[in-house]
Order: structure tokens, then sequence, then C-alpha cells
């Protein structure tokens, strides 16, 4: 088992015709994963090797089981783009796009939650079950098969840590990039509370950064919900207050986010926190007792 | 985007919410005529794009337009925090009956606006935010169905008491919202949100003035993106946001070219972990562009503290094959002379890494190894 994707999951790719929603398109179905259509306004009737695009979301539904879809509009559109997927009932929606608005994605959030949907990012890379599904834009093969969840705020520190795990013999259940931006659609303890219920993750890697109070959220749940070991690890410790490192969320302010009260949250709900990614295998070595 | 308290007053002035007369000035000449105008006594108020002003001496009264003059000599040769007063605002000075807060940003825990208010504002608001966080009521504003009035109403009258107070700070929380939507803010504040004395009674004026912008809507207003205040960014951040790059100057002496901000923070982290100092922050961004590696590579390289260089890719959206044309590219518009170390992983990078190879450039797989290489190397 995996959270949320398996080798069943059917997805479509809004944006399939773009620069980056055409190359990751193809590479997810090299990857092994069901890409069953791509949208794009304008560009319907025609195909992308041997994927059809279709007008809108709702078409494509007309023709195919549409379980999940991949977002790689551009960020003026992305919100609509959104919205178009939650008006389908499209259980779960995975934006890729990073520079939303935060006020159109303030209002989108509360779009698909009212509609009982799930919403991973925007600015995130997705998620992948290793030899199952991937849908998103992870480098596939530095992914192992395992019993190892990961969830970050991040997209190539992701990666970063996922090849130290899959070099040093561990393997992944599912890897999760929830996204960079202030308004996400899971945020850590909703992803956390899947991999908790979860038979196959035995435990959990938790990669936050700089900013907001995910991290200290994630902490006080795992304190008081969860049986399966976690490790840590916070980026940003070298960043000075007051300047947005980059992803609209990684910013200091008014003495919130310090990377400092995320450590001693991880360390106050038992999390071991790794100063440098290559620590992250001893880790949960130690936490499992292998 | 961060603007000055002045420039957020000229906002708050257009959407109808009451700020005194201001003039801003650059000389102690000016502030004096400035205040000679204003015939009372005066505030002189550093513009500085940071907190702590008042506790920095950038706040001071000036009973005369002799004391203004003088004044403002003082904090224009202020620096506070690290960036040099430009400019400073000549406002008349009130007497202050009691100070308020009102601020509007958004929750990202809850996903919504959050109206703040507080009847104990003033310079201290960090603070009791910490220490006596129930004397900041906390009012949710739904995103699409906007602001539930007879519940504000309620809340303001825990906060203002009486009727025509609370009237007042109806209309100003009516107008601050309305700004806040109209330019896609990050935050407003107000703070002080001060009762002065008034002709006719009492009044409640916005003292101060804070006003930020969410970038990602930037592209939507392009009359908030003119009154950009030059020094919010140093030179290098001016280049590199014309290139589209994300850049923090740092204070260190390796510079860093790293795809992801998170995967960019962390290496700046093990930077110093393994005993060296980052000049910079820069992400080169999600989609490759060769391009903006050739830009990048030249900021960092424009700043004559960079003694080694680092570049730190792993290939999602990223190809690292775009990466290596672009680091081919840049070596030929560039004469390179700092050692450069180049640690390439992810998608397509043995294309990547073959492309090098080609042009007699060696790369790192491991993410450690290229730290402690390009360590040594600054050392030298």
């Amino acid at each position: 088992m995996s959270i949320l994707i398996d080798e069943k999951t059917s997805v479509i790719v809004q944006g399939i015709t773009g620069r980056d929603g055409s190359f990751h398109a193809r590479q997810m179905v090299g990857d092994g994963t069901k890409i069953v259509a791509g949208v794009t306004p304008g560009k319907g009737g025609q195909k992308l090797d041997d994927v059809p695009v279709y007008e809108s979301v709702a078409d494509a539904q007309r023709n195919h089981t549409v379980d999940a879809t991949v977002i790689f509009v551009p960020p003026r559109f992305a919100a609509g783009a959104i919205k178009e997927a939650a008006d389908a009932g499209v259980p779960l929606i995975i934006c890729i796009t990073e520079g939303l608005p935060v006020l159109e994605m303030v209002e989108a959030y509360r779009y698909v939650k009212d509609k009982g949907l799930r919403l991973i990012g925007p600015n995130c890379p997705g998620l992948i079950s290793p030899g199952k599904c991937k849908i998103g834009i992870m480098p596939y093969r530095i992914h192992k098969p395992g019993d190892i969840g990961v969830i970050s705020r991040s997209g190539t520190l992701t990666y970063e840590v996922v090849y130290n795990l899959t070099t040093s013999g561990i393997g992944q259940s599912t890897c999760i990039g929830i996204g960079g931006d202030p308004i996400i659609g899971s945020s850590f303890t909703d992803l956390l509370e899947l991999f908790e219920a979860d038979a196959d993750t035995a435990g959990v890697v938790v990669i936050g950064e700089i900013g907001g109070e995910d991290e200290e959220r994630a902490a006080d749940f795992i304190k008081n919900k969860m049986t399966k070991p976690v490790v840590g690890f916070i980026s940003g410790r070298t960043a000075p207050p007051g300047k947005r490192m980059g992803h609209a969320g990684a910013i200091i302010s008014g003495g919130k986010g310090t990377p400092q009260a995320k450590v001693d949250a991880f360390n106050d709900a038992g999390v071991a926190v790794a100063d440098k990614p290559d620590e992250i295998p001893g880790l949960i070595r130690k936490a499992l007792g292998r | 985007m961060n603007i000055h308290e002045y420039q957020g007053k000229e906002i708050f002035a257009k959407y109808g919410i009451p700020v005194h007369d201001q003039a801003v000035v650059t000389t102690p000449d000016a502030a004096r005529q400035a205040a000679e105008r204003m015939g009372t006594t005066v505030v002189v108020k550093a513009q500085v794009l940071v907190g702590g002003r008042g506790k920095a001496g950038g706040v001071k009264l000036a009973n005369t337009p002799e004391e203004a003059e003088a004044r403002a000599r003082d904090i224009l040769g202020l620096t506070i925090k690290g960036i040099p007063v430009q400019k400073v605002m000549i406002t008349p000075a009130s007497e202050i009956l009691q100070e308020f807060y009102v601020s509007i940003t958004v929750n990202r825990t809850t996903k919504d606006l959050v109206l703040m208010m507080s009847k104990a504002g003033g310079v201290d608001i960090e603070d009791l935010a910490v220490n006596r966080p129930e004397e900041i009521i906390k009012f949710p504003i739904h995103p699409t169905d906007g602001i539930d009035t007879p519940a504000l109403e309620r809340a303001l009258t825990d906060v203002f008491g009486k009727p025509d107070l609370v009237n007042q700070a109806k209309d100003v929380v009516a107008k601050l919202y309305q700004a806040f939507m109209d330019l896609d803010c990050s935050l407003v504040e107000i703070n002080p949100y001060a009762l002065v004395p008034a002709d006719d009674g009492e009044k409640l004026v916005a003292l101060d003035a804070k006003v930020n912008f969410d970038d990602n809507a930037l592209f939507k207003h392009a009359d908030v993106e003119a009154i950009r205040s030059p020094e919010e960014l140093s030179a290098d951040e001016t280049a590199a946001k014309a290139a589209g790059l994300s850049f923090v100057s740092m204070d260190g002496y390796i510079g860093c070219m790293v795809n992801g901000a998170g995967l960019a923070m962390a290496t700046m982290d093990i930077i110093k972990l393994y005993g060296g100092d980052p000049a910079n922050f820069l992400d080169v961004g999600g989609s490759s562009n060769p391009e903006k590696v050739v830009n990048a590579l030249k900021i960092i390289t424009g700043n004559p503290k960079v003694r080694a260089i680092l570049i730190n890719i792993f290939g999602g959206i990223t190809r690292c094959d775009d990466i290596a044309t672009g680091i081919l590219e840049a070596l030929k518009q560039i004469d390179l002379k700092l050692p450069m170390v180049i640690r390439l992983i992810g998608t397509n990078d043995e294309e990547g890494r073959a492309i090098l190879k080609g042009a007699g450039l060696d790369s790192f797989e491991s993410l450690g190894d290229a730290v402690e290489r390009v360590v040594a190397a600054a050392k030298g």
C-alpha cells in the first residue's frame, strides 16, 4: 500500500501541451503512471504521443475515469484550473505551478475544501509512490519502493533527502511535496494522519523550512497522535529575518517562523532533527531500531 | 514587496482613511520649511523599510522649525539596521489619548484573512502578541463572503467601546479591507491607530502605516510596482530580479547558485556547517533556461567578496543538460578566475555531465563532497 495514489490511479494533465507540461507528461508515462488524458483549452482533439488532449476537465471526464489531475498551467490561470478540476469533482488535485497570487489561492483553497476534495500544492513537486505511480516532476530513478513516508515543503530538497535514503538502501512508501507557498492545499498534519494509518509505512521524514507554523502544528500532532517514528530536517537556519527566501512562504517575520522554534518543537515531540540531509538515513534506522 | 510609511499613508488617504498632513524631505533645510508651513509641533520620522525606528532614535519631536531642522539632520545621519536614512517625514504631532492597533493579513493556518485589533497598540505590539495574546482580537474574514458585519460590530465594541469610536473604526476597517483586496496586499497595518483630540470631541487617526504587497500578484498592479523603493533591494538583488532570479545578498564569500528555494537554503546551511560562509541565496528557479544560468553567474562573479562558487543542481523540472549548456555559455561570456565547484544530479544528469566533461569540467554527485571542496577552495 501507499497513501493517496497507487498503480490503479488514472491521471490527467492540465496544461499538457506547454513546455513543462508536455515534458513531464512524457516523463510520467515513461515512469509507468496511467496518464489517461490531457487538457489544454483551444487544443482539444490533438494528441501528445498516445495521450488524447481535451478542451476541458469535464470533456476528459466524459471519456475517462479521472482519479487525479496534475496542473502545469501558467500562474495567472492556475487558480482557475484548480477550480475547474474541483467543479468536475476530481478527488485529488495537484498543482505544480508556482507564483499564484495569494488571494486567488485563499479563494481556490476554500473552493476545493467546500467540495470535500483534496489539493496538494501549489508550488510543489507533486507526489510519488515508487514502483506504483508518480504524479509530478521528481526524477523517478532516485526513488526506491519501501516503507518510509516523506513530506516536504520543498521540491529539490526533497530529492536530496530521498536520494540519501535510496543510496543508503532505505525505500519510500509515498513522497509528497506539499509546496512552498503561504496557502497550500494539504499540510504536514493532514498527511501525517494518512501515514499513521497506512499499514505499509513504518516511519516518516518531515522536511520543513523557515516561515509559518506548520512544523509546530506537525510537532503537536506527532506528540499527541502518532505512534510511528518521525525524523525531521529544517532548512533556512542561516536565513536573515525579513527576507523572503525564494518560496513565498519562507520568511521570518515578526519573530514567527524561526528555525530554532521549529527545531525545538520537533525535539519536544521526540522527533530527531538532522543537521544535514545525509544524516537522515542514520536517524531513521536508529528510530526504527534497524 | 514593502513600501515606506509615507507611501502607505498616501494609499490610506486615497481610500479615505484619516491620516495627518505629511511632508517627505531629504534635507534638514526642507524639514525646517515643512515645519514652518505646518506651524505646530511636529514629529520627524525616518523613512526606512525596517521596523523598530523609534527605538533606534529615528522618531523625534520638534517644537520649532529650527528644532525640526536639527532633528532631521540627526536622523538623516542615522543608519538603522544597516540601512542609511535617506528621507524623513514631517507630520504634525498630536496629543495621543489612546493607542489602538488594527491590521489585516493572511492567516496561513486557517487559510483565510484575519482582522487583528487591540486596545493596547503602540510600539510594544509584538511583545503583547507573545506575552498577552488574549489582548489581540483575531476576527476571521471569509475569502468570498467578506466581512460578517454584525459579528464585526460586536468585536469592534469590545475593542473601541464608545459607539462613536466603533462607527469610526468600522468605516476604517471597511476601507482597509477594500485596499487590501484591491491591491493584493499581504499586510495592511495601522499602529498606532490613535485616539486624538478634535474640534468636535475625539477622533481616530492612522499615525503610522505598514503596507506589504503579495509579490506573486504584482503583475496585476503596475502602479504598485512603480512605487518600489530602490533601497529595498541591493544592486545585485535588483539585477537578479530583472533576470527573473530569486536572490538575497548575504555577507559571506562563497557564491551559490542552486535550483529550488528549499535546497538553496539547505545548501547555505551546509556551507556554514562545513566552516564556510555563503555570499548569497540564489534560486535559479524551476523551469530550466540556459540564459538564467548565464545571468546568475554574472551576478555572482560581480560580487568582489566572492572567493569561490558552488553550483548545486538537483534536476526535477530543471534539466541538468540545460544547466550544463548555460554554464558553458556563461564561461564564454565571463572570464572566470574563481574556483567553481559543480554538483549535478537528477533529470538528464548524465547528458549534463557529458556536456561538462566535453569542456573539461568535472562535477560531483554528492552535495557533502561538493561543499567540502568549495569551502577548501575558498580558503585556498
